[in-house]
């Protein structure tokens, strides 16, 4: 089948690449979706395996090649290291397998781009897990922005603040740039995704300094300057050795000619210059909190926005609607913005 | 069958676990940051007659607990509702020395004993084995307190219950009232179908406490589902999570839980003795009691 898409299916049969905390995590939402049928998980750890296996009723595989070429799949869901998506991914596009893969898409922007590439010419439907762009009250912030409401948008900021290295620690994958380790590639790429997604993508970034702190092989904070087609600037600013921080806290600041949003996963707060009310947002301080943002999920598991991608993973399948974000497409822009913040940063060394 | 009490504490409050907003969450650790503030806290409940506490198995709960024992006569009937497992010590711990080190790590008596009972290898063969270690493990710093039901926490509950693996709950509940006479109970954010999940396991009429507040929000399946569930299942329920946002007025939240009768406990977030006292007797009014 290599022209035309691909037919969208009654059940949608899934399998997992990665069973570890995301890729469980994503079994488990998937699994409990009516129109799914979880069939197959790989990965390289046994007792996972053997327990999946006899709990969970599911074929179980240590290579992926084998899962995708005798699982009869519709769709992967993919949550390895990220070194290793690159060739996942392919050789699940190649059977025509929808996919969804976990964030970054991969560390080298060509990469994400021949990725893209090939799955809209395979005509799949295309995946990257930006969770963040399914949170309530993002989702209002992109609303607010992209239909004017703060006028011409002047200056943004994203920020990530979170406690992951707060001392010197063995090595594990996060500690090693090779394995797709550092701030840039965890933290970096959620915010930058988010301010693509609220204010569309710069083309242009200085400044650029990535800073260890504790790590030795990686960065462990983050700061760049972003410059915007229509002159605008912003800022992107994350540090994962910030102890003071009880979770990760990812917030935006967009300021514009009428107003200001300042926007987390908890709460927006608008400000609305004087005579630019906007809807039911009145001039002034507007304070709309996550209960209020945020859609019921039909299966909760540690936030509403887990499960409303899985679910939109699906549904795209199921309408084979191929035009589906957040895609391979948007994965690039990232991963290119990402590249032009270590080529800034290489610059001024 | 345990009775359960009408009003319970949370300790959320006191390790700055707060829905609403970042600014909140920091001045309640502030607020909470010596271990007197959470005494203080359950002194001033008992006082009012509240006899029981929702808690994490939160390292600082270990100190609360210690306290607690060593003044039995103080808090003559009261009892802790402990919730496991703590996930944050374990996620910490897996991403920093992998999965084999932390249930070293976490198992009881360190590695010595858990060598004494298997070996890892075997242990991780079979999950109810592994599940039986860690609640082991947490169950330590209880010794001695009173635990009519001990909960599986939220993550653990709902990833269970998506991944179809019921039989770990069967076991949990078994488990539970084996080794520790206590009953098992479950925390999630998908009521109706754990409840059915439950059933096919064999474990009849519940505990579960779960977010239940009249605007639907953290209940999935949507809230006519779980007024279903509460009209005609089986079912003991605990309800949290009552006042999701400032838009529900205390009299509205309360009054829509109160309305349920299979509601039977209540998880109140006051941390002030004058805010205890308003919301019990709210609840009392609307209980009519």
């Amino acid at each position: 089948m290599d022209s035309g898409t691909v037919p969208a299916p009654m059940v949608v049969r899934v399998g997992l690449i990665g069973a570890g905390k995301m890729g469980v995590a994503h079994f488990a939402i998937a699994n409990s979706h009516p129109d799914v049928m979880f069939v197959a998980v790989c990965d390289t750890t046994g007792f996972v395996l053997s327990l999946l296996k006899k709990h969970a009723g599911v074929e179980t595989y240590k290579d992926y090649r084998e899962m995708m070429d005798f699982a009869r799949l519709d769709a992967v869901i993919i949550a390895t290291p990220t070194p290793t998506h690159f060739a996942c991914v392919r050789y699940a596009l190649d059977k025509n397998l929808h996919v969804f893969v976990e964030r970054p898409l991969t560390l080298s922007p060509n990469e994400s781009r021949a990725l893209s590439e090939m799955a809209i010419q395979r005509k799949v439907v295309n995946q990257v897990g930006f969770s963040a762009r399914f949170i309530g009250t993002f989702l209002e912030a992109r609303r607010l922005v992209r239909a004017g409401a703060i006028g011409t948008v002047s200056q943004l900021r994203g920020t990530a603040f979170g406690h992951v290295v707060t001392r010197e620690q063995g090595m594990t994958w996060r500690s090693k740039k090779a394995e797709g380790g550092g701030c840039l590639h965890d933290y970096g790429v959620q915010i930058i995704d988010l301010m693509n997604f609220v204010v569309g993508p710069p083309t242009k970034v200085t400044g650029a300094k990535l800073q260890s702190i504790f790590s030795k092989d990686v960065e462990d904070a983050v700061y760049a300057i972003l410059h915007y087609p229509n002159g605008s600037t912003g800022v992107v600013e994350t540090n994962w050795s910030d102890e003071s921080m009880h979770e990760t806290t990812t917030t935006l600041a967009v300021m514009g000619t009428k107003g200001k949003i300042t926007v987390d996963r908890r709460e927006l707060e608008l400000h609305l210059n004087e005579g630019a009310a906007f809807e039911d947002y009145h001039a002034g301080w507007n304070v709309r909190g996550m209960t209020r943002l945020t859609k019921p999920v039909r299966y909760y598991l540690r936030g509403e926005e887990f499960s409303a991608q899985i679910d939109a993973f699906i549904d795209a399948i199921k309408s084979a609607n191929t035009a589906h974000e957040p895609s391979f497409a948007s994965a690039h822009e990232t991963d290119h913005i990402v590249d032009l913040i270590i080529q800034s940063n290489q610059a001024k060394a | 069958m345990t009775k359960l009490e009408r009003i319970l504490l949370d300790d959320d409050r006191f390790f700055g676990v707060n829905e609403r907003s970042h600014e909140q969450s920091r001045q309640q650790r502030i607020e909470f940051e010596n271990n007197k503030a959470i005494i203080q806290v359950i002194d001033d409940a008992y006082a009012l007659g509240i006899r029981a506490m929702m808690c994490t198995t939160h390292d600082r709960m270990g100190d609360i607990c210690a306290h607690v024992k060593a003044t039995p006569a103080k808090y003559r009937g009261f009892a802790f509702y402990p919730m496991m497992p703590q996930g944050h010590k374990y996620a910490a711990s897996v991403a920093e020395v992998g999965i084999l080190e932390t249930i070293k790590r976490f198992s009881t008596g360190g590695v010595v004993s858990t060598l004494f009972r298997a070996s890892i290898g075997a242990i991780t063969q079979d999950i109810f084995d592994l599940m039986k270690l860690l609640v082991d493990a947490e169950m330590k710093r209880f010794d001695g307190i009173d635990t009519p039901v001990v909960f599986l926490q939220n993550v653990v509950t709902d990833l269970v219950l998506g991944m179809k693996m019921y039989d770990l709950f069967g076991e949990f509940h078994r488990y539970m009232y084996e080794r520790y006479k206590a009953e098992a109970g479950f925390v999630t954010m998908n009521l109706p179908a754990l409840v059915d999940a439950l059933e096919t396991v064999g474990v009849r009429n519940p505990v579960v406490c779960a977010t239940i507040n009249k605007t639907g929000f953290r209940m999935s399946g949507g809230l006519e589902a779980y007024e279903r569930t509460l009209r005609d299942r089986k079912v003991r329920v605990i309800a949290r999570g009552v006042l999701p946002s400032s838009d529900v007025t205390p009299e509205d939240g309360f009054g829509y839980v109160c309305g349920h009768k299979k509601i039977e406990g209540i998880v109140v977030n006051a941390t002030s003795r004058a805010d205890i006292a308003a919301v019990q007797a709210l609840i009392q009014k609307l209980d009519g009691s």
